[in-house]
This record gives C-alpha cells, structure tokens and sequence, in this order.
C-alpha cells in the first residue's frame, strides 16, 4: 500500500520541485536520481506482490474525493477557457456535457454510493507499473538530454522546460493512479489528467500546427471522456447497477450490470487508444518533441485505453458490443498497417504502427477469451518496450541528420553504429521472429482462430494480410540502416550522455524481455487470466524451446562476421560497367557526373493515407454503431 | 522435444539439399524437353553449387555474407522445425524471417540491382504471406474434427484421417496460385530468376558469389523440399496419392513457368491478394458454416 | 575436384559489334545448339559470370566498361573475343575511335574469329576456354598461397 502511494505521490513531488526551481537549476540530477528512484519502486512492488494475487485496499483520506473533484473543476474551466480563445467550440461544447454529467453525478448519485476499497493491485496492473516506472522514467532521462538539443535547433520556440518536465512528471504520476485504482471515479480522475497533459504536451512548441492538432487530441479524447462520464452517470443512476463503481465489483456483477459501462469505457479507451476513427489526434501529436511522442503517444499514455479495454474483456466476451470492438481493432490494425506503408517519415512511420498495434491488442480484448487477452497482454508488454526504443533512437538521429525521413537514413549503420544498431533490435522487435511482437502475434493467431465462428474468419483474414504488410514496410526501413555505403564518417560522438543512458537500458530490456517471456508469461499473466477465467493459455514447452533456440541463432549468428572480416578481395557494386565513385556517382553519357540514389517503395496507388483512413473511418463508424445498438438492446450472443 | 523428432531434424538437414539438388535437376531436365531441348545432366545443379564453391571469395561489403549466412540457416531450420513436426504457425513465421535475412543481405551491398531486388522479394513475402497463414489456419481448423481441441502440429496435421483437400479446397487452390512464388518461377520469379538475363539482372542474387551464391542455392533447395511438405499435408491422409500431387503440382508449375510470362508486381500483388481472399476466405467461412457445430 | 568444367557460366558483353556476332551467341542457347548441355548459361551478371563473351572492338566509349566488367569477375575466370572485330578491330581497327582487338584493354584467353563467328565455333571456343580455366585455378591457388606465405613472413 505504502508502495503505490509513494508511486503516485514521488512524480507529483518531484514534478512540482522541478516547476519551481529556477532555470533548470539541479534539473538534470534531479530527473536522474528520481528515474533511478521510479523505476527502483516499481520493481520492488513488482517483486513483492507479483505472487500476491489482487489486494484491495481502502485508502480512505479525508477530502480526498473533494480535492480529486475540484481539480476535475479546475481542468474543465482551464479547457472552457482555452478553447473559447482558440475558438474551438466542439471542446467548448464536449467540456461543458462533460462536467455537467460528472457534477450532476456528484451531487445526486454520489452520496448514496459508499466505497469500500479505493485502490487496488493485481498482475495486471503490476505489468502496467512496471512499464509505466521503466519505460516512462527513461524517457524522462532521455528528454534531459533531447530538449537541450531542441532549444538549439530550435531557437524560435521559447524554453519552458520546467513546465515540460513538471507535466511529464505528473502524467506519470497519473498513470500510476490509473491503474491502481479500483474505484472508477479515481480512474475516471487520472484519465482527465492524462487527457490534459496530452493535450499541453502536443501543443508545447505553440505554433499553429501544434496548436491545432492539440486540440485535435483534446476533442477526441474529451469525446472519450464523455463516455467514461456516462459510464459512471448510468452506474449510479439504473436502479438495476445498485451503484457499483468499483472495478472489483463491476467484474463479478454479470454482464447484465457490467456490459453497458464496459462498452462504455471502451468506447473512451477506443479513443485514447486512437483507433480509427480517431486515429488522427495520434499522427497529429507527432508535431510534438519525441521524448513526448514516445511516452505518451507510444508506450504508455495509449496503453491507458488499452487497459481499461483488457480489464473489461471478460465482460465483453461473447457479446455483440465485444465482437464489434474486436472488428474496430482488427481494422485498425490492417489499414493503419497499410497506410505505414506508404509513409517515409519515420515519426509518421511509428505512429501509425503503434495505432496498429493497439488495434490488435483492443481486437483481442474485445474478443475476450482467455487466450486473446493473454496475447493482449504479452503485445502491450512487448510493444512498450520496442516502440520507446525505437522512438528515442529517432529523435537522436533526428537531432544529428536534421531529418527523420527514413530515406535519409541510408548507410546509418556506418554513420551512427550504434544507434542504428538499436534501432535494428527495437525494429526486430516489432515483427521478427522469434522477438517479441512475433511472439504474441502467434498467439493472437492462435486466439483468433479459436474465436466465435462469427468474427473469426474475417479477424483470421485481418491478421493475414496485416501481419504481411508489417513485414513490408519495418524490412524496408531496416534494409535502408544497414546499407553499407562506402562514405564513412561517424556522427555519432555529439549525442548526448542522458540520451544513451536511456537507450542502453531499453535495447537492454528488449532483448531481455524475449528472453524472459515465458517467466513473464508464467509469474504474472498466467496467474491473472487463471485467475478470472479458471483457466490458463500457455505456450506449450516444446514451443518456448523452439522459441529460444531461435532467438540464440539470431544472436549467435552475428559472431560469423568475425569470420567474415578476414581479408576478402572487395569489389564494386555491378553498375552495368560503369566507374562509379564510392559515393555511388558516376560519369554517364556526354560525361555528365550523375547521382544515383536509391528509393523504397511506398506504394502510394495500393496503400494512399486519404484513400485508406477514409475507408477505415466509414469503416469503424458503422462499426461503432453497431456496438451501440448492441448494448441498447441488451443482445448478448455466445 | 523426443529423439525421433531430432531424428527426423536431422534427415532433414542433411537429405533435403540433395532431394532439393535432384528436383532442381529433374526440373531443368523436363523445362528443356518443354522447349525442345536436350537439357544439362540430371545432376547439373550440383555441379554449379560445386563450382562455385570453388571460385575466388569476393564481397562487396563485409557483413554481406553474414545476411546470407544466416538466411541459410534459418532456411534448414525452418524445414527442419517443420519436418521434426513442429508448430505450423512457428514455421512460417520463421520462413519470413529467413527471408528476411535475404532481403536485408541484398539491401547491405547498396546497389542499385540487389536494391529492387530485395524490394520484390519484399512484396513476394508479401503476397505470399496472407495465402500461407490462412492455410495454416485452416488446417488447424480441420484438425479439430479429429483431434479434441485441435492442434497446429504438423506431425498430427499431416497423419489427419480426414482428407484435407475436401476441406480446404479454395485455399489449396489459392496456394498454387502462389507456390511459384517460392519456387522462384514464372509468373512470380520478380525478385531473382533461374532463367538467364532478366530485367533486374539477377535480383537478390545480383551482387552474391562464389560460395555465398552456393549457399542462396542450397537453401532454395531447403526450401522447394519444405514447399513439397506443405503440399502434403493437404493430402496426409492418404501418402501414396500426397506423393503423387507433389509430382503432379510440380509438374504442373513447371509447364506454368514454362508457359508465363513475368507479371509485373501490381498484377502480382493484386492477383495473389484477391485469390486468397476470395479462394482462401471464402473457403474458411464455408468451413466454419458448414461444420458450425463440430469446430 | 574440376565442377569449373561442368558449369561454365558466361557472361556476354556487346563492346561495339553490328550485333551479328550477338545473334550468333544467342542462337548456341537455342535448341538447335541447346548449350545448357554443358552446363553453360548466359548469366548476364560479371559477379556470378566464369567466361567473359565480348563481341566487337573496343572503343573510347567502353574501355572502362570492358575492363570493369573483367574486374568484377571472380577467379578463375576466362575471356573469349567473339568475331573478328573482337580479335583484332578488323576492318574498324583504323578508326579514330577504336582501339583494336578486345586484347588491347584486357588479357584474351581464346579467339573465335569469324564474319560473324558460326555458333559451332562459339561453343567450340567455349569448351577451348573450360581448359584454361582449370589452368587458371592451379595459377590462381598458387599465386594465393605465396600471398599468404609473404603476409605471414610480414
């Protein structure tokens, strides 16, 4: 208990020390020693409950639902106010609903609701913290280093660090209150937070653009948190839910209670998650700095959506609503594949792979079986991970090659080695075998296919064609890094000490992790799906062995270079005869000195981002629809 | 993992380069007689990985043959896991990886032939992709009317008492749409070709040789004996009539090799993905509606 | 083992020929003179190539190309001048532009003279050059071992 207090109220401390002091005063060893100090507290309540099976607790503090309350009022008149000067009057609208809902909830419903536990802890949120303490203290480090360099690059966006790391800070913070807590008012309090903290972060460089797609966040997400407002309003007015607001009652109350506000919420983690149809606010938010994107555009704010969609997978199981959400997932993750594709920024690139890979981990939350949600779980682990990595070593090669094109990253390997080098393990992450994202693929397959015969086929089709597709558009980027042009001068001295002191330890962790998988899977997903489903998905030993075996050729395989240095004679590539310089020009008709420069394909006929978000959105609307009209009529299908 | 299996690993690994090898012969031998020619000997492709075994080592990059090196190996592991009767899905998803390791190899030497060579090859994985996971899926799905609870192993699949074929014949079919994919053949053959003289020069292969080229040919050959092995899981029931569409198919793909001209790759692409998605799709909802209750 | 011989693969170059010696090339992979027998096949790729096949005289325009084509190939490897342009210039030689024979710009292991050359004798060249070839491995593996004994020596 002590534990989960200190990891929600440690960030806030240090967010509120690191807003005051002035500029940037102790900033860097603050952030370092706080990181150390996070990620040490997470792992010790990963090491201390991960066998305890789900505690309650009822850490009733005096005042504490007012104080929760009034900065809800205060956010709320902040966003009222922002959006009136920015004239942006769908947040005007969507706050004011919101709020009304939220206090006439208070003032009615609320006193008659007595909660008995307040905050909780099971595997499943144990998984959250440790990627939430690890992954997002990391990146907090790393941002020490990168904003410095920002305010080099970019002298006309004023500094207002402080502000940055206080909001980084408290959306840690808020994280960490998210998944502890049990009771949806508390859940519902640091999801407004996250949602404001996106929004600051988006618009931090204040221009116009960022401005704009600030609010673009802020509006969907606001949506989202109508939704989670309406959840709670319908709990504690239907005479039926007897005003159950607490999570742990919520799953053992039977669809009949339950399956209404889970639709609900997952509506709103629909939205956060950035499933199409709004998948927008996520590729817009890439106008923020990286260190941004990748905590909360990647590996954790988004994974907020997808956990309260995996909390409720049991209830929506073998309903209309469910299978609905398994589709809108699933057709997220084939178009927002496809459109990857055809992109050749790499912040773009990962944006729209991290909608992708939400969308299967919402498609097996929603189709609910013990097997999905097992896959579910071991994606976000895995993609938390490998999509951090792969965001910072961007926003370093961003700052050292001044583009984050992928075509520009030709010949990394020789230029920044190492970097590129991590690159190459994050990207194998997210679709090799046997690294991380393939393994829970597999089992998604295996879950899919073992779904009710009603969605099967067509989510079958979906994994089919989207997993070929990510294999297209991540081999393509690492085929560009390790070109081995002949043009060698290393660039990679000026990157900074924080920027690698996060690097290593992710890289570290995502190779780790593929060789930790099955204890990860054994002690804490296992457990936790046996736990509510009295049965338990495992991988059978032989595969795990298999597994291994490959992952140990993967890794041994690299040693043959050592063979391979011996002195061989080289020769140039075949040109058709041509001399060609080592910079690949050469003389050609009328001894004209030409370039040659070699380009991916980006398929913009088959995969256009208009032509395919338009069909995703028509798509996931009707979809949508139909998850409304299931919960409406009640329909529960086996 | 039992000793029979590491057994049936190891036939593999050293048995199928030589089956691979005389299938490659046999198949130059029938392409010639397809054209009205003599052919070469039976064992010609021995002699040609042979001989460049024998040539001189030359690179254009260093780690180009660590690429190679690796998609080798992967190649007999990927036959040898599904020959040991391993898991279908891990199989494929180490095919891909296989191939990925080619394709990363072309991309290392940054040269303009081997560049939209290893951009094909990309797209073949591509179309090829979808057609094999579903049929995998199916399969399992077949399995399930005999086996409780079903089983991806290919061992149980390929001894299934229920003919396959009867099941699955939209993805069969759907299947040999694509094979020539694999077996780098025509309409398919866009990232690298047999035949002499293509447009892309060799492809792939264009900047691989001596024994690194050797060894792109010993895992191709790993690799048609895989492909021969998931042709007979459609017909596992019954071993003598399996054999007998391997033949049959791989004649049949040579007189379409034979017969095509290349396809570009929209045509390549829009075709195999609209087989598999009518032939493939289609035939896995008929299953699902059909035995409804059994699966 | 000698497999060299049983798998010569060509490469053919068109230096500047009227293209009647290259029609002639391409007849021996016909079925009526069906090379593959042989085990020969027209690459079209220096890097995988044993026999450099080069038609007509070299000119200002592709002295490099010729000699980066022979560079690119690995040892042991042969070079066959097809046609007489390809032998000694003909009658091109006095050109301002051209510079003779294929000889000229790189070492010619057989010639197959002719106007154009008939694929008999093309084939018959080919087979000539499969026993420089094996010549040539023995040359090629001394003269490496004396580069390793003179770098160990070092």
């Amino acid at each position: 208990m002590n534990a989960l207090f200190f990891l929600v109220a440690f960030p806030l401390i240090v967010a509120a020390i690191l807003l005051i002091l002035p500029k940037g005063m102790l900033r860097n060893h603050i952030v370092n020693i706080s990181a150390l100090v996070i990620i040490s507290a997470s792992l010790y309540l990963l090491a201390t409950n991960y066998n305890t099976g789900p505690m309650l607790y009822p850490a009733d503090y005096p005042w504490i639902g007012e104080a929760m309350l009034g900065i809800e009022l205060l956010i709320a008149a902040y966003i009222l106010y922002a959006s009136l000067r920015s004239q942006k009057y769908l947040a005007t609208i969507l706050i004011i609903l919101q709020s009304a809902v939220i206090i006439y909830f208070e003032a009615a419903y609320a006193p008659g609701i007595e909660i008995k536990n307040n905050v909780f802890i099971d595997q499943l949120s144990l998984i959250m913290a440790a990627i939430i303490g690890i992954v997002g203290s990391l990146i907090c480090v790393y941002a020490l280093g990168y904003m410095k360099d920002f305010h080099e690059h970019h002298k006309e966006i004023k500094d207002h660090r402080n502000w940055f790391f206080f909001v980084m800070f408290a959306f840690i913070s808020a994280m960490f209150g998210l998944v502890f807590s049990n009771n949806l008012m508390w859940v519902y309090f640091f999801w407004e937070i996250t949602t404001i903290c996106s929004y600051l972060l988006i618009g931090y460089t204040g221009t116009h653009e960022a401005q704009n797609n600030a609010f673009k966040a802020l509006i969907m997400n606001l949506l989202g948190g109508l939704a989670f407002a309406a959840a709670i309003f319908y709990l504690g007015s239907a005479p039926s839910a007897n005003g159950i607001i607490e999570l742990n009652e919520l799953m053992t109350s039977g669809k009949a209670v339950a399956l209404i506000p889970a639709v609900l919420i997952s509506f709103a983690g629909i939205t956060k998650s950035a499933q199409m149809p709004f998948s927008s606010w996520l590729v817009g938010a890439m106008v923020a700095p990286t260190p941004v994107s990748a905590l909360l555009h990647s590996s954790t704010m988004v994974k907020a959506g997808v956990y309260m969609i995996i909390r409720f997978a049991p209830v929506l199981q073998g309903s209309l609503s469910g299978y609905m959400i398994a589709l809108i997932g699933g057709f997220t993750f084939l178009l927002a594949s496809s459109i990857a594709v055809s992109q050749s920024n790499a912040k773009k690139v990962l944006a729209y792979s991290t909608i992708a890979n939400l969308g299967l981990i919402v498609a097996c939350a929603g189709v609910g079986t013990y097997e999905a949600v097992w896959a579910a779980i071991l994606l976000m682990v895995f993609h938390a991970v490998s999509k951090g990595l792969l965001f910072l070593c961007v926003g370093t090669v961003e700052h050292r090659i001044n583009s984050r094109d992928i075509e520009d990253m030709g010949g990394l390997i020789v230029r920044m080695p190492k970097i590129a080098f991590m690159m190459l393990i994050g990207i194998a992450g997210m679709f090799l075998a046997p690294f991380g994202m393939l393994i829970s693929k597999w089992a998604t397959l295996r879950a899919f296919i073992d779904a009710s015969p009603l969605v099967s086929p067509i989510l079958l089709g979906i994994i089919a064609y989207g997993s070929a597709v990510t294999v297209f558009f991540w081999a393509k980027w690492m085929g560009r890094l390790i070109e081995v042009t002949q043009v060698k001068k290393q660039i990679e001295d000026k990157v900074n000490i924080e920027e690698w002191l996060a690097l290593y330890p992710l890289a570290g962790l995502t190779v780790l992790l593929c060789l930790m998988f099955p204890l990860v899977s054994s002690t804490l997903i296992e457990p936790f799906i046996l736990k509510i489903y009295n049965h338990a998905a495992q991988l059978g030993q032989d595969n795990v062995i298999i597994m291994l075996i490959m992952l140990f050729l993967v890794l041994v395989m690299p040693l043959s270079m050592l063979y391979y240095r011996k002195e061989r004679k080289h020769l140039s590539a075949y040109m058709c005869g041509m001399t060609t310089m080592p910079d690949m020009r050469y003389t050609g008709a009328l001894g004209i000195t030409r370039e040659l420069a070699l380009k991916n394909y980006y398929m913009q006929n088959f995969f256009g981002e208009n032509k395919l978000y338009r069909i995703g959105t028509a798509l996931c609307v009707g979809l949508m629809a139909l998850m409304f009209w299931g919960i409406l009529y009640g329909e529960v299908l086996i | 993992m039992n000793t029979e299996q590491i057994l049936s690993a190891l036939a593999y690994v050293i048995f199928a380069p030589i089956l691979g090898g005389l299938v490659a012969g046999i198949d130059r031998k029938i392409t010639a007689k397809m054209q009205g020619r003599v052919g070469p000997p039976l064992l010609q492709p021995f002699y040609d990985v042979l001989k460049l075994f024998e040539k001189e080592k030359v690179v254009v990059s260093r780690s180009q043959n660590f690429y190679v090196l690796t998609y080798l190996v992967f190649m007999a592991f990927t036959g040898a896991l599904s020959y040991s009767g391993g898991d279908i899905l891990l199989v494929i998803f180490a095919l891909t990886l296989a191939h990925v390791f080619l394709v990363l190899g072309a991309y290392s030497v940054n040269s303009p032939y081997s560049y939209l060579g290893a951009e094909r090859e990309l797209i073949q994985i591509m179309l090829f992709e979808p057609i094999i996971i579903l049929t995998a899926a199916g399969m399992y799905m077949v399995s399930k009317l005999t086996i409780e609870g079903g089983s991806f192993r290919v061992w149980d699949i390929a001894t299934l008492t229920t003919p396959v074929i009867l099941y699955l014949p939209g993805l069969f079919l759907a299947f040999i749409y694509v094979l020539n994919v694999k077996l780098r053949k025509s309409p398919f053959d866009l990232s690298t070709s047999h035949h002499a003289h293509q447009e892309l020069v060799k492809g792939v292969t264009t900047e691989f040789s001596g024994s690194t080229l050797g060894r792109i040919e010993i895992a191709h050959w790993y690799e048609t004996v895989l492909l021969m092995g998931f042709i007979y899981l459609f017909f596992g029931y019954n071993p003598l009539i399996a054999v007998a569409a391997i033949i049959i198919i791989y004649l049949f793909e040579i007189l379409v090799d034979n017969t095509f001209s290349r396809f570009k790759w929209p045509l390549a692409m829009k075709s195999a993905w609209m087989i598999a998605l009518i032939l493939g799709l289609v035939n896995l909802c008929a299953l699902y509606y059909v035995k409804g209750g059994s699966l | 083992m000698a497999y060299l011989k049983k798998s010569p693969w060509i490469m053919h170059y068109d230096a500047s020929s009227c293209n009647g010696c290259d029609i002639e090339v391409l007849a021996c992979l016909t079925p009526m003179y069906d090379v593959e027998r042989f085990g020969i096949i027209n690459t079209g790729n220096p890097k995988h190539a044993d026999i450099l096949v080069i038609t007509g005289s070299v000119n200002e325009q592709n002295i490099e190309v010729v000699k980066n084509l022979y560079n690119q190939m690995p040892e042991p490897k042969a070079v066959i001048a097809v046609g007489i342009c390809a032998t000694s210039g003909c009658v091109f030689r006095e050109c301002y532009n051209v510079m003779g024979g294929i000889d000229k710009v790189i070492p010619v292991d057989v010639y197959v003279p002719g106007c154009a050359a008939r694929p008999e004798s093309i084939i018959d060249g080919v087979v000539t050059a499969l026993g420089i070839l094996e010549k040539k491995k023995a040359e090629h593996k001394k003269a490496q071992k004396e580069r390793k004994n003179a770098g160990e020596k070092k």
